[in-house]
């Protein structure tokens, strides 16, 4: 009986191995060169409808599948997409719209001036762009273009059209929730729920078209499997490790460096003693040691800032600025001793305790600063604390954390500088940048209003708001039998870019 | 042959903690290097005759930052353990002692402390206020109330009957007398051991605290503080978590030694 049961059980054996065998190999041949395998930190649980997409995570994907009128590129330029071109009515209430010819959706039909309407109308009601809220009427003239009337002037709401949430889908999808139809180089092919994601390439795509055919964004929910993920070839790119990640992965992998995006500083809050007198926030500017801190906590990545501008914000980075102050302690001592803290100074620095990457920034200041006599102590809380306490509550001494911008202008990271802004957390207060900021505002050429915004950024860099520290590093792990990822000023991840070395 | 064995665990504990304690005491006056001094060229050194624990992700001296560490750690512990003997002894002393509505009230109140897991508690005293050494060391002096309080108060009850007592009360021996001078010092023995087993428990829930960053704030060493910024390095740089962790096992062991001889 028992060796019945035990032959029973080798040809159960057997047979399974066979099969899973041959479904290895059988899986080698059919995937054909041009696939790769890209891991996601979680599960793309949102809608396929991209006017609904909520997390950050869902949007980067949905950048390959789904266009607006207008699409950003690497370079934080916004070129048209859809619309072949644009223009803006003098009063800057009216947007006209001409439309590309022949784009077609993902299932073979033409893009019409229908499709966009009932996307863009889609969008005002799911109500993700805020901007939307300022739109009035969208319209079709008789020669089929897109007219957008605004309630007020909004120099910005370009950039609201080439958000992720404004994409163009066909009106006749009866099912957008569960059928992702768009216009991007990509399309949507199916999902297996905390598995994966399969994309595979548009052919009819109207602009360069993507090199890799397929690709699997497989879920890497464990981030202590990443490097194991990684080093077995499970997966062959993953965005966003860690330097520490990065470490100990093997050689089949290259690091791709660039930025996340983020102004990050040990925020003052200017409102309060002793950061409201300026030379004191001037003396820690003199006594931080940038360069010292980038080495610590991040091996030498990142980009030093000097304000608040980030260097993917080309055209509106000023980079002399990050050499304002270079570390000088008798100088900062001397600042100190004027404003009549020459006896020392004890402040606390609030950091989430959740963000490494800001609780090791702050222990270097912590330490670089006990050379002018100034003993800051680290309050630790938790991120719920941080948001309710120090950025709505405005509660706080200083905190070391990261901003980001949410559109592609200037005005995402200025304006919260603004003396009567609501999102001021700082208690930034200066009327020579609130007339800079309005004066900007008020502008309608480009060139002059970049010149006004790099004026915005040089008073928050004088008048020392803040000690502003770095952008920092996002590393990205690629294989090497591909090559071509590119960076860009969003939190986006074009796979199109994407190609295989030969 | 059972006390013999009892007496070797008792010696190895005695010498483990002993090391253990000079290495603290050392600590005060000395340590290899100054425990928060940053060097970039010594980001996650290995070990190496001038630093023969290694470096952190800081480069700092590892062995000088478990020597300040431990201490800091082993402080804790202690004035956890006198807040709760303290409060403890008073509670339990006069529940047990005078029994009534005053008892009925004070050990309920201690049961639904007890109710709550004692980390628990201290993340929620911690909550309420900043954390810091100080609140942490409040917060889990609380936490630690109710169980010497139910020990003492138990030790009282047994007591307050027994000739010795009643003969002191003849003698005209008050009641405060009574309690702290005659009780007390016959629940030294029962007291002594759960003190033990309670200081074992606050170094471990210190350590604890301050792994999950709500405990002794940065850049101030505790042996939880170190192994919690030791996660990210657990492969590249192992003994940034080994050490500390192998120093906190030794503390525990040593007293977990001694209290076990003392039963």
């Amino acid at each position: 009986m028992k060796r019945k049961l035990f032959k029973l059980f080798s040809v159960v054996v057997l047979a399974t191995l066979t099969i899973a065998l041959t479904a290895c190999s059988g899986d080698k041949e059919t995937a054909s060169s041009s696939s790769i395998t890209i891991g996601i930190p979680q599960d793309m649980e949102d809608s396929l409808d991209p006017t609904k997409a909520v997390a950050a995570g869902t949007k980067e994907i949905y950048f390959n599948i789904y266009e607006g009128l207008l699409k950003p590129d690497e370079n934080g330029n916004l070129n048209p997409a859809i619309a072949s071109e644009y223009s803006v009515s003098e009063d800057g209430l009216t947007y006209t719209f001409t439309l590309r010819e022949g784009v077609k959706f993902h299932d073979g039909t033409e893009v019409t001036a229908e499709d966009v309407v009932y996307s863009l109308n889609k969008c005002a009601d799911a109500g993700m762009v805020s901007a939307f809220s300022n739109v009035t009427d969208i319209s079709v003239t008789e020669d089929g273009k897109v007219v957008i009337t605004l309630e007020k002037p909004d120099v910005d709401f370009n950039t609201a059209l080439a958000s992720v949430n404004a994409s163009i889908i066909p009106a006749s999808n009866k099912d957008p929730d569960h059928t992702g139809i768009g216009t991007g180089p990509y399309k949507y092919v199916s999902r297996s729920p905390q598995e994966n994601f399969i994309l595979e390439s548009f052919d009819d795509y109207w602009g360069e078209k993507a090199k890799i055919k397929h690709i699997t964004l497989a879920v890497v929910a464990n981030t202590d499997t990443i490097v194991m993920n990684l080093n077995s070839g499970a997966i062959d790119m993953l965005a966003r490790v860690t330097s520490a990640q990065a470490d100990q992965l093997n050689d089949n992998y290259e690091i791709y460096e660039g930025t996340m995006n983020l102004v990050q500083a040990l925020y003052l809050n200017n409102g309060v003693e002793p950061f409201n007198d300026v030379r004191v926030r001037q003396a820690l500017c003199y006594a931080v040691d940038k360069d010292k801190i980038l080495e610590f906590v991040s091996d030498g990545h990142g980009s030093k800032i000097g304000s608040s501008m980030f260097p993917s914000f080309g055209k509106y980075y000023v980079e002399d600025l990050n050499n304002y102050y270079t570390r000088d302690l008798d100088k900062a001592k001397e600042l100190l001793k004027e404003a009549g803290y020459e006896n020392g100074l004890t402040f606390t620095i609030t950091v989430p305790s959740n963000y490494t990457q800001h609780v090791d920034t702050a222990q270097v200041i912590v330490e670089q600063l006990k050379e002018i006599g100034v003993n800051a102590e680290i309050s630790l809380i938790e991120w719920d604390s941080w948001l309710s306490d120090v950025y709505s509550g405005r509660n706080f001494q200083s905190t070391v954390i990261g901003v980001d911008a949410s559109t592609l202008c200037a005005n995402a990271l200025l304006s919260r500088f603004e003396s009567t802004a609501h999102n001021n957390f700082t208690n930034f207060s200066s009327e020579d940048y609130d007339a800079a900021f309005a004066k900007a505002n008020a502008e309608t050429d480009d060139e002059l209003r970049t010149q006004y915004y790099k004026d915005c950024e040089a008073i928050l860099t004088k008048e020392a708001a803040n000690v502003y520290i770095q952008d920092i590093a996002e590393l990205v792990a690629l294989n090497k039998k591909y090559a071509g990822y590119t960076f860009y000023p969003l939190y986006v991840q074009d796979f199109s870019k994407l190609y295989i070395v030969e | 042959m059972k006390r013999k064995k009892k007496n070797l665990n008792f010696h190895i504990g005695l010498v483990i903690s002993g090391i253990m304690l000079l290495m603290i005491l050392v600590g005060l006056f000395y340590t290899p290097y100054n425990p928060e001094a940053m060097d970039s060229t010594l980001k996650n050194a290995g070990i190496s005759l001038a630093h023969p624990f290694g470096c952190d992700n800081f480069g700092r001296d590892i062995l000088s930052r478990i020597m300040v560490g431990s201490r800091t750690t082993v402080i804790v512990g202690l004035a956890t353990v006198v807040i709760g003997t303290f409060f403890g002894i008073i509670i339990g002393a006069f529940t047990g002692y005078f029994g009534g509505l005053a008892d009925e009230i004070l050990m309920r109140i201690m049961d639904a402390l007890l109710a709550f897991p004692s980390i628990l508690l201290a993340l929620v005293i911690i909550g309420l206020f900043n954390p810091s050494t100080w609140n942490l060391i409040m917060a889990l002096g609380i936490a630690f109330i109710p169980s010497f309080a139910r020990i003492v108060r138990s030790e009282f009850l047994k007591c307050k009957n027994m000739d010795y007592v009643t003969a002191a009360k003849l003698n005209g021996a008050g009641d405060l007398r009574v309690m702290f001078v005659h009780i007390l010092p016959n629940t030294i023995k029962v007291l002594s051991s759960s003190i033990l087993i309670g200081f074992n428990n606050a170094v471990l829930a210190e350590a604890g605290m301050s792994f999950l960053g709500i405990g002794v704030m940065p850049p101030d060493p505790s042996l939880g503080r170190m192994m919690s910024e030791a996660q990210s390095y657990i492969f590249s740089n192992p003994g940034f978590a080994i050490f500390p962790g192998v120093v906190l096992i030794l503390i525990i062991l040593g007293i977990s030694l001694i209290g076990s001889y003392l039963e």
